[in-house]
């Protein structure tokens, strides 16, 4: 299960910004932060299943487009004083490459 | 080790303090503080809620005892600080406990003045403080039903306690030494029509009475006047000031006049002691009410935190009193002097009173009575020194479409239902809103926002749901502050950072965040978008647009829908078309299955539900077919709305299409603070609603009026007519003037309507109809931003640009 797929190089990934990764299941945004590290989450904020990927990046977070709640990066949950999670998947860079476990 | 922090008074100011300090490191102190009420922090402000039997205790709690714990908090409660010892640095307690410190705050607030006359000090005589000064007032309205009481002093708390023991059961008498009622907070009229609404409640008065003394069989049993009468009575509630809390300090050796004295960073003459609430004196002021205690809480954590970059400078407060069904709100000096001008309008019948002290058209002191809606709008004027002149003549029929699209009466928020809807973007109830001010402890509108979601999103209720804010929690109600930051990332305002750009040079986002010390490594969603666009508007030539700082409408050069997929609007200059067009439309919305196409509000054809990945294909082919970008979704040029005109129309003028025409190729692609509108109509009927546009030209038979900041969106505003002019040449350079002045000067996502209100049009004449060389140099900016921003970026896009935003990454 803890497999990793290689899914792109750090810099196809815009700092601050996300790409989408299309999988059979569902759609996870991929995210580059300022400190570049990656982040992923299922692409559906936990409010109304906005594309979390649209959003704003800042800090460990980003902003959802649809009615801007903060989702925190690291885990996928709403920041308060919103409240609900999406599913957040492990990434890494290695080298310059972004590697992502994906669900099976 | 950690630093020790101690907190000597579990009250308001001190706790908000701690509050403010934690939000900017909560590691910093090892944090301890001592109460002597056996109480967690509470709101003191609602005592008067829960004494009129509308609030319980439990409800009024503002930390409770978790939050101590979750914030690893030492508290010490029901102990009294009793002793501070500077040379040891430590606070000894009545119970015998010492507490070392590195850094001591003392908000120890105040305590009611007993007045000095004989048989105060009786059981029965108490003042109105505490819980313990409600539990005493409610478990004596219990033991003698129908019994009576006299409460000293009608200022706000007199009344407010006269009110509560009335719906307690009692019989009260308010005695008073003035000949009127709240003579700090009102004038003679206003303060009439109080004390006969109170008077119509039940309540007595005995005016120009001064007590000379309070006797009884070792309880309180009559109270005596100075004119030989008295009153029979079990208690007496003293309510005729406070005095601040200074003895411990004065014992410690801290300089002392009436209050604490403390400097602009809220530090004593001892400087690791600092001091807030109500017992601090300011630049020679002591506040009694808890918004600008809040200030104060504000800065000293700013300097406990290290931080050291703010300062307090005093605070102009404003009064309301919460009786509930009378609405009375009074700020600044109403007393009118020499050279003051006084406006005033009154309705006896309908128990309306309002008086505004004006100075050479600033506001200086306000008074409402019965219709109090308006209060902060004239409150925030006051505060900012806004002149006034331009809106001068309505001024006190209020801001009447307070922040709504004419609600009218419905604006009279405090008298709706709980059920009644005041957020109809969210759904937010009245009573959703009172219920989370109240259980959640909110003061400021931001926390209103984040809490209920209402006025979150169109904002077209801000104004609403500050009333409910400022009705809740009375003044303590934190309105707007003087400089308002753009974010909580920063302590600068919107006019503080674009001076800051301009003066200082700063051309990238960094340079700003550095240079202003941002309090976040890369800001937000909320400043972002604004820098990014005030260094665009400022740097034409040098800045590189940021797309990661840009709302994903305008990184995808589309509007979002709410299935994720996007919507194209290509731009028809004047709302203009050719069968050509219409076909080539036609034909790219059959290519790609376009599930609905529709005629939008701006006079041209939105095609919605295309797929982000089929953007920049769709955009080729309507780029070879000659459209470029309509900017539907931008803060940006959007569109200009035409009529048919001399061309056609049999009532036509000048040539309204062709004029449309040239004006939106004059101004498209432009980036603004905010969406941007223009319409020409051809004839004063005004075909093409120009008079609600940003920019709107009608024209007549003599040549064109031209008519600026109008809106037609969630607040409606007619424009104000600017001037006139002969020829087209000159429409378009007023209009490049103009919208350069916006685009240097306004905030981000301030549409021109709230900008002209705030600027005043005077101003905005001035700048563009007085001075011809500041005319022509504004237009030649504009011309000048105009050659880089008219590159129309769906065409860039089609031929590959920013193409990661439009594919999605593949697993190799
Ligand atoms: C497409 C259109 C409705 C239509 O089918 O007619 C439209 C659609 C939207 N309008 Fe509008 N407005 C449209 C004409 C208008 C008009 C009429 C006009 O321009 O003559 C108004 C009132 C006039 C005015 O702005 O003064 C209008 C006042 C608003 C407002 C309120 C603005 C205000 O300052 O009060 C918003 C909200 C905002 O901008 O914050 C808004 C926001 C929106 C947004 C962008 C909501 C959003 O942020 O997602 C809508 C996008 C829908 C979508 O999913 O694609 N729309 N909107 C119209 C596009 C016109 C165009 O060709 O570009
Ligand atoms: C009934 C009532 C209604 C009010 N209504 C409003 C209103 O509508 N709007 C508004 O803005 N303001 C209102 N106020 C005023 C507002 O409550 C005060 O301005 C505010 O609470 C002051 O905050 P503070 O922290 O300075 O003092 P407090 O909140 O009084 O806190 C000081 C605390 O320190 C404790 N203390 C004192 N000495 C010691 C010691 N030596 N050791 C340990 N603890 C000590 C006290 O017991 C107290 O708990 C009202 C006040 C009252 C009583
Ligand atoms: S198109 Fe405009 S009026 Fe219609 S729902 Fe969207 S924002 Fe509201
Ligand atoms: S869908 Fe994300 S905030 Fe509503």
């Amino acid at each position: 299960m803890s497999n990793w797929t290689k899914i792109a190089q750090l810099e196809d990934i815009p700092r601050l910004g996300s790409r989408v990764v299309k999988t059979d299941t569902m759609d996870i945004a991929v995210f580059r932060t300022g400190d570049d590290r990656v982040f992923a989450l299922k692409d559906e904020c936990p409010h109304k299943k906005g594309p979390l990927s649209q959003g704003i990046v800042h800090g460990h977070k980003v902003t959802c487009p649809m009615h801007n709640w903060n989702i925190d990066l690291e885990d996928g949950c709403a920041t308060g004083p919103d409240e609900g999670c999406t599913n957040h998947f492990p990434a890494k860079v290695e080298n310059g490459e972004v590697f992502l476990q994906l669900p099976l | 080790m950690k630093d020790k922090l101690v907190l000597i008074g579990n009250g308001m100011a001190g706790v908000r303090a701690i509050e403010e300090l934690l939000k900017y490191d909560p590691d910093l102190y090892d944090i301890t503080v001592i109460g002597e009420e056996p109480h967690p922090n509470y709101n003191r402000i609602m005592l008067s809620p829960v004494l009129a039997g509308e609030k319980k205790i439990e409800d009024i709690i503002l930390n409770d005892l978790d939050w101590y714990e979750d914030n690893d908090i030492t508290l010490v409660t029901g102990d009294r600080a009793v002793k501070i010892d500077r040379v040891r640095r430590c606070v000894e307690t009545e119970s015998g406990k010492t507490f070392d410190y590195d850094r001591l705050l003392i908000a120890t607030g105040s305590k009611p003045f007993i007045i000095p006359v004989p048989g105060a000090d009786l059981p029965g005589v108490i003042g109105f403080r505490d819980i313990a000064d409600v539990d005493r007032m409610i478990d004596y309205a219990r033991a003698h039903e129908h019994g009576s009481a006299v409460v000293i002093g009608g200022g706000l708390l007199g009344l407010e306690a006269a009110n509560g023991l009335m719906k307690q059961g009692l019989d009260v008498t308010v005695v008073h030494i003035m000949d009127s009622l709240l003579e700090r907070q009102l004038d003679a009229t206003a303060s009439a029509m109080l004390k006969q609404s109170l008077e119509e409640r039940g309540m007595k008065f005995r005016m120009e009475a001064q007590t000379t003394e309070i006797s009884g069989d070792g309880k309180v049993e009559r109270v005596h006047f100075a004119d030989g009468e008295s009153i029979d009575t079990g208690l007496v509630v003293m309510a005729v000031g406070i005095r601040p809390n200074i003895e411990l300090a004065q014992s410690a050796g801290l300089y002392c006049e009436r209050g604490i004295v403390v400097s602009d960073t809220m530090q004593t003459y001892d400087p690791i002691i600092y001091s807030v609430g109500e017992c601090v004196q300011h630049r020679g002021e002591c506040y009694g009410l808890v918004a600008p205690l809040f200030e104060q809480a504000k800065v000293a954590a700013n300097h406990l935190a290290q931080v050291g970059t703010s300062h307090y400078e005093g605070s102009i407060t404003s009064t309301k009193l919460k009786v509930t069904g009378i609405d009375l709100f009074s700020a600044g000096d109403f007393h009118e002097q020499e050279g003051d001008d006084v406006l005033v309008m009154q309705d006896a019948r309908l128990g309306i009173y309002k008086k505004l002290v004006v100075r050479d058209d600033i506001i200086k002191g306000a008074v409402l009575y019965g219709d109090t809606i308006d209060g902060t709008w004239y409150f925030s004027l006051m505060r900012d020194g806004t002149s006034i002149a331009d809106f001068r003549q309505t001024i006190l029929f209020g801001q009447h479409d307070l922040g709504d699209a004419g609600h009218g009466e419905a604006a009279r928020v405090m008298s709706l239902p709980d059920d009644a809807e005041i957020c109809g973007c969210n759904g937010v109830c009245k009573g959703d809103i009172v219920n989370a001010i109240i259980d959640k402890g909110l003061f400021t509108l931001d926390d209103v926002k984040a809490h209920t979601k209402a006025a979150s999103s169109c904002g077209s209720c801000t104004g609403l749901v500050e009333e409910i804010l400022a009705s809740t929690v009375g003044e303590g109600y934190d309105a707007a502050p003087g400089v308002k930051p753009i974010c909580a990332c920063t302590d600068h305002s919107h006019d503080q950072v674009i001076a800051a750009i301009k003066e200082h040079e700063l051309k990238s986002m960094d340079a700003v965040r550095e240079f202003l010390e941002w309090k976040t490594p890369d800001g937000c969603a909320t400043c972002r978008p604004a820098l990014n666009y005030y260094l665009l508007a400022n740097w034409p030539e040098e800045y590189h647009d940021d797309p990661q700082s840009r709302f994903i409408n305008e990184r995808a050069h589309g509007n979002i829908q709410k299935d994720g997929t996007y919507s194209v609007v290509p731009r028809m200059f004047g709302g203009l078309c050719t069968a050509d067009q219409l076909r080539a439309i036609a034909d790219v919305s059959d290519k790609y299955q376009v599930p609905e196409m529709k005629v939008t509000g701006g006079q041209r054809i939105d095609l919605f539900g295309v797929k982000k990945e089929d953007l920049p294909a769709m955009w080729k082919d309507l780029s070879e077919a000659g459209f470029v970008s309509g900017h539907a979704y931008g803060k940006a040029m959007r569109t200009v709305k035409t009529c048919a005109g001399k061309t056609w129309c049999r009532f036509g003028t000048q040539n309204s299409t062709g004029l449309g025409v040239k004006l939106e190729e004059l101004t498209w692609g432009s980036w603004m603070p905010h969406k941007f509108k223009l319409a020409v109509s051809g004839c004063p009927r005004n075909c093409a609603e120009a008079t609600i546009k940003d920019f709107g030209v009608v024209c007549v038979d003599s040549g064109y009026e031209l008519h600026i900041g109008g809106n037609g969106g969630i607040k409606v505003r007619v424009t104000d007519l600017l001037c006139k002019v002969e020829t087209e040449e000159e429409v378009l350079e007023y209009c490049g003037a103009f919208i350069q002045k916006y685009r240097e000067e306004a905030h981000y996502l301030e549409r021109t309507a709230p900008w002209v209100e705030r600027v005043g049009l005077s101003s905005i004449k001035e700048a563009i109809l007085d001075d011809e060389a500041n005319r022509k140099a504004l237009y030649e900016r504009f011309k000048l931003s105009q050659k880089y921003a008219q590159i129309d970026p769906w065409k860039q896009r089609a031929e590959g640009g920013d193409a990661y935003e439009f594919t999605p990454l593949k697993i190799a």
